[in-house]
């Protein structure tokens, strides 16, 4: 394929997954409190925001639950995708099955099924039901994410390394590690999405005043959601990318050694 | 060693947290309650209530309409991970990052943004206007719930590739290219088959949830279509007929098992042992 | 990258641990209060812990049923809640309310004559009236050239892909049954038919049945009239100009979101106590201005400004409201209204 011919594709993609983001920048500096009716510029929304206490508590509880889950997740994800790519074929297809269910149900099954379990042993609902709630439904993905890194590999790599004297931990290390980190470190990034952008479940696994920023943003939408959001999203999304920038630019020597 | 005890923390975890929350769903897909009594009893009632067509219609729709947009979502992501993985080192990991950046914002906000680019008086409409073309109706139909559809999977579709296709091995297809295979072969041959196991990854990260999604149709569709996802958060929530909420999930359960067991049979990774070089 | 990977754990073990411990205070008596978003000037929340020096843990809901789930479970004690007409009588039925000492809400004296005893509540005891509303049809007077009185409007062809109806079962469902004639509240399956077949007939000219963003559509012109609750009108016609607010003659629905105390309250007392603080005058007020809905408090409807008490979407004339019910529990029937809903969008 060309290049230009890439390029353009590329370009196309991207245009496509960030038109909505424009738009949603764009009206965190509308003067006006309705996205039908553009009303000149204003930063009264990001002044608002500041003020806004309730709302940077929700930001402060799913930034807090998001890196938790999603780490943790990646964690028990990539080990338990090690172990079920090393299991015997029925034990595998079952391990693998009952992995797919908190993908396929839908959200208000696993957010009320898991808010009846956390009901039935009297656990106090807050951080760690939401928590455990969102765990439960990122570890799938990452091992989604890994067990194809992990099948690129040549089947006795482990054993290889062994037989050249490394312990399983060591082989573990230094052999197959590296290799299925990229499939880690995506798992890691799909469970942290969807941890930020979780309403459904965390809404019925969370109680005791914890909230977070899908639930204060579905909450607010019957009367109309505020500016205020898209101001803290502009934030949020700018904050991001600047990290991005700096972190690429400081590792970027250090890539070229890859390949 | 390692290998026997690795699953055993997510064993222990998905027997708590994920088997027994299905067991809590089927044990109320069983049963019905008695509206004037209350009495809870075994029954299949739920199950036959089900096989009404009206259901399986709706069934049908959101099962049609999960599998057109995941096929979208693989013609048009398996070129953009081709893309992806072919950019020097430095540029991959930004773009990667990037892909995923706009699911960060609120789906709510996202999706209400989609309306005012494509509504009546949208963006686009206006800029047709201004051009003087005649406006088209995007919304409210079920081109718009696919578009909806597309737009919030396709990273997951994209990234799964991206990670498999980046380490195949350049001198698998030097060979074939010697051998005098030219870039459609080395792409059907080669290349597509070694990325099997991401291209199952990303429609099981599609298909799935795209079946049972409700805020899109409602949404983008103007809530003229009524699929699984509303089905069932309709019977949780306002029927308040969690029996007949449980079997729906069960019965799309088994289907959508079923479906990706028969999926995993084009997965022959295992037995050829996938041939690509490691370091 | 190791270093980068531990930082990011220590950073996770602790801001776990933070967050464990956020609910310091022991000893402070905290309500936890369970309301609709953006429903509630926040600032009076800092009042009322300034005044009495009880903590208020304050979540959101967006829908009814979401917030009857989350209160039966019972996993959080909420103290106050602030739910609908037709849910108040649900939970009522289902014995999760705890009774109002309205002795202990002196303040209650100041609701509105018309709206004490209303029908989900007919002996006061188990709501208070937070804000009120009604159901209507909102639309742009350039767009609209017909007069708009009542329900037919919505069947005209001449505003084919023009119309917004709710996506809402109990409200579309209640504009076809009060064309027809019928009480909002039928348990009569065939009058149900007929409604259903009237909106299969409507629906070739509906642009779409929409939820909470009717208010963003109409504004930018997506459609000339919509059926909206009167809360949302008053929204949409305080922003701009060109709008107006119809009471179909037929009828209407007349809702309310009141005040509950739920059985699982541990401190009855001092729910009773954030009642009726916030229905002092000053502070119903405060929260009617920002809320912008209709309040069924006098002491803060003196202190509207004249604007808004012109509005009839916001404080009409009571004889508009003469055809107007109250939704009420539909027990058991749901499961028709919902199967008809059904059929209506599997077309």
């Amino acid at each position: 394929m060309s290049k230009w011919a890439k390029r353009i594709y590329a370009s196309l993609i991207f245009l496509f997954l960030y038109a909505p983001i424009i738009v949603l920048i764009v009206f965190s500096f509308n003067a006006g409190k309705y996205s039908g009716n553009w009303e000149g510029f204003s930063f009264r929304w990001y002044q608002e925001l500041v003020d806004n206490s309730s709302i940077m508590k929700a930001l402060y509880y799913t930034l807090t639950v998001a890196f938790a889950s999603s780490i943790i997740a990646t964690i028990i994800g990539t080990f338990a995708a090690f172990g079920i790519h090393h299991m015997r074929p029925v034990k595998k297809t079952i391990m693998l099955n009952v992995n797919n269910i908190p993908v396929l149900n839908p959200d208000i099954v696993t957010g009320v099924a898991l808010m009846t379990l956390f009901g039935f042993v009297k656990m106090k609902f807050g951080v760690s039901t939401m928590l455990i709630a969102h765990i439960t439904f990122n570890i799938p993905y990452v091992i989604l994410s890994v067990l194809p890194k992990l099948k690129q590999l040549p089947q006795d790599a482990l054993e290889a390394a062994m037989d050249l004297g490394a312990t399983p931990w060591y082989a573990f290390r230094k052999v197959i590690f590296p290799e299925i980190l990229p499939g880690i470190v995506t798992g890691c990034l799909i469970a942290f999405t969807l941890s930020v952008d979780d309403f459904v479940i965390s809404f019925f696994t969370t109680g005791n005043g914890v909230t977070n920023l899908s639930i204060a943003i579905f909450s607010m939408a019957r009367r109309g959601i505020k500016p205020v959001i898209n101001a803290l999203s502009t934030i949020m999304f700018g904050t991001v990318l600047g990290l991005l920038l700096i972190v690429n630019r400081r590792t970027g020597d250090l890539s070229e050694l890859d390949v | 060693m390692l290998r026997r005890f690795s699953a055993l923390p997510y064993v222990i975890w998905s027997g708590l947290f994920i088997i027994i929350p299905l067991l809590l769903v089927a044990g109320y897909s069983i049963t019905s309650k008695d509206l004037e009594t209350g009495a809870v009893m075994f029954s299949l009632e739920n199950f036959q209530k089900f096989l009404d067509p009206l259901y399986l219609k709706v069934l049908w729709r959101s099962v049609k309409l999960a599998g057109e947009a995941t096929i979208i979502c693989l013609l048009l992501g398996y070129p953009m991970a081709m893309i992806l993985a072919k950019m020097p080192a430095k540029t991959q990991r930004i773009a990667a990052l990037l892909f995923v950046l706009p699911m960060w914002m609120n789906f709510l906000l996202r999706t209400y943004a989609w309306m005012y680019i494509l509504g009546k008086t949208g963006i686009v409409n206006k800029l047709l206007m201004a051009l003087n073309l005649p406006t088209v109706n995007f919304l409210y139909n079920e081109g718009a719930v696919l578009l909806g559809m597309v737009y919030n999977f396709l990273p997951f579709m994209v990234l799964p590739i991206y990670t498999v296709l980046t380490k195949i091995d350049p001198s698998v297809v030097e060979a074939a290219e010697d051998l005098g295979a030219n870039a459609i072969t080395v792409f059907k041959r080669i290349i597509v088959p070694l990325s099997v196991p991401g291209i199952i990854s990303g429609i099981t990260m599609v298909f799935m949830p795209a079946v049972s999604t409700f805020v899109i149709s409602a949404l983008l569709g103007g809530g003229q279509f009524m699929l699984v996802g509303n089905l069932v958060e309709q019977q949780f929530l306002l029927v308040n007929n969690w029996h007949f909420g449980s079997a729906i999930s069960m019965i799309l359960m088994v289907l959508i098992l079923i479906s990706m067991a028969v999926l995993n049979r084009y997965d022959t990774s295992e037995t050829t042992g996938s041939g690509v070089s490691m370091i | 990258m190791k270093k980068f990977a531990s930082l990011l754990l220590i950073f996770v073990f602790v801001a776990s641990m933070l967050a464990g411990c956020a609910g310091g205070g022991e000893d402070q008596v905290t309500l936890n209060v369970y309301n609709w978003g953006d429903y509630i000037d926040e600032s009076i929340l800092e009042d009322f812990e300034a005044e009495t020096g009880i903590r208020v843990n304050y979540e959101m809901f967006a829908t009814n049923e979401d917030m009857y789930v989350k209160i039966k479970q019972g996993g959080t004690k909420y103290d106050i809640a602030f739910p609908s007409d037709y849910m108040i009588e649900k939970m009522q039925n289902e014995d999760m309310l705890h009774k109002i000492d309205m002795s202990k809400v002196p303040n209650y004296s100041l609701i509105m004559d018309e709206f004490k005893g209303l029908d989900f509540d007919p002996n006061e005891e188990f709501s208070v009236p937070y804000m009120w509303g009604t159901v209507g049809i909102l639309y742009n007077k350039s767009l609209v050239t017909d007069p708009v009185d009542s329900w037919d409007i919505l069947w005209d062809e001449k505003y084919k892909g023009n119309i917004l109806m709710m996506d809402s079962q109990r409200d579309t469902l209640m504009v076809a049954l009060k064309k027809l004639g019928y009480s909002m509240n039928t348990r009569n399956v065939d009058e149900l038919e007929e409604a259903k077949q009237l909106l299969i007939d409507q629906k070739p000219l509906v642009l779409a049945y929409v939820g909470d963003n009717a208010k963003d559509m109409m504004m930018s012109e997506e459609a000339a009239m919509a059926v909206v609750w009167s809360g949302e009108a008053i929204q949409v016609m305080t922003e701009m100009d060109g709008f107006e607010y119809a009471y179909p003659k037929e009828g209407t629905n007349l809702w309310f979101d009141s005040i509950v105390i739920p059985k699982t309250s541990e401190h009855v007392e001092e729910a009773h106590m954030f009642i009726d603080f916030l229905n002092r005058e000053d502070i119903a007020f405060r929260n009617a201005d920002y809320i912008g809905y209709s309040s069924p408090n006098t002491g803060a409807v003196e202190q509207i400004s004249d604007e808004l008490k012109a509005m009839s979407a916001a404080y009409p004339d009571m004889s508009k409201l003469d055809n107007a019910e109250v939704f009420l529990d539909p027990g058991s029937f749901i499961e028709e209204f919902n199967r008809v809903w059904t059929e209506l969008k599997a077309q």
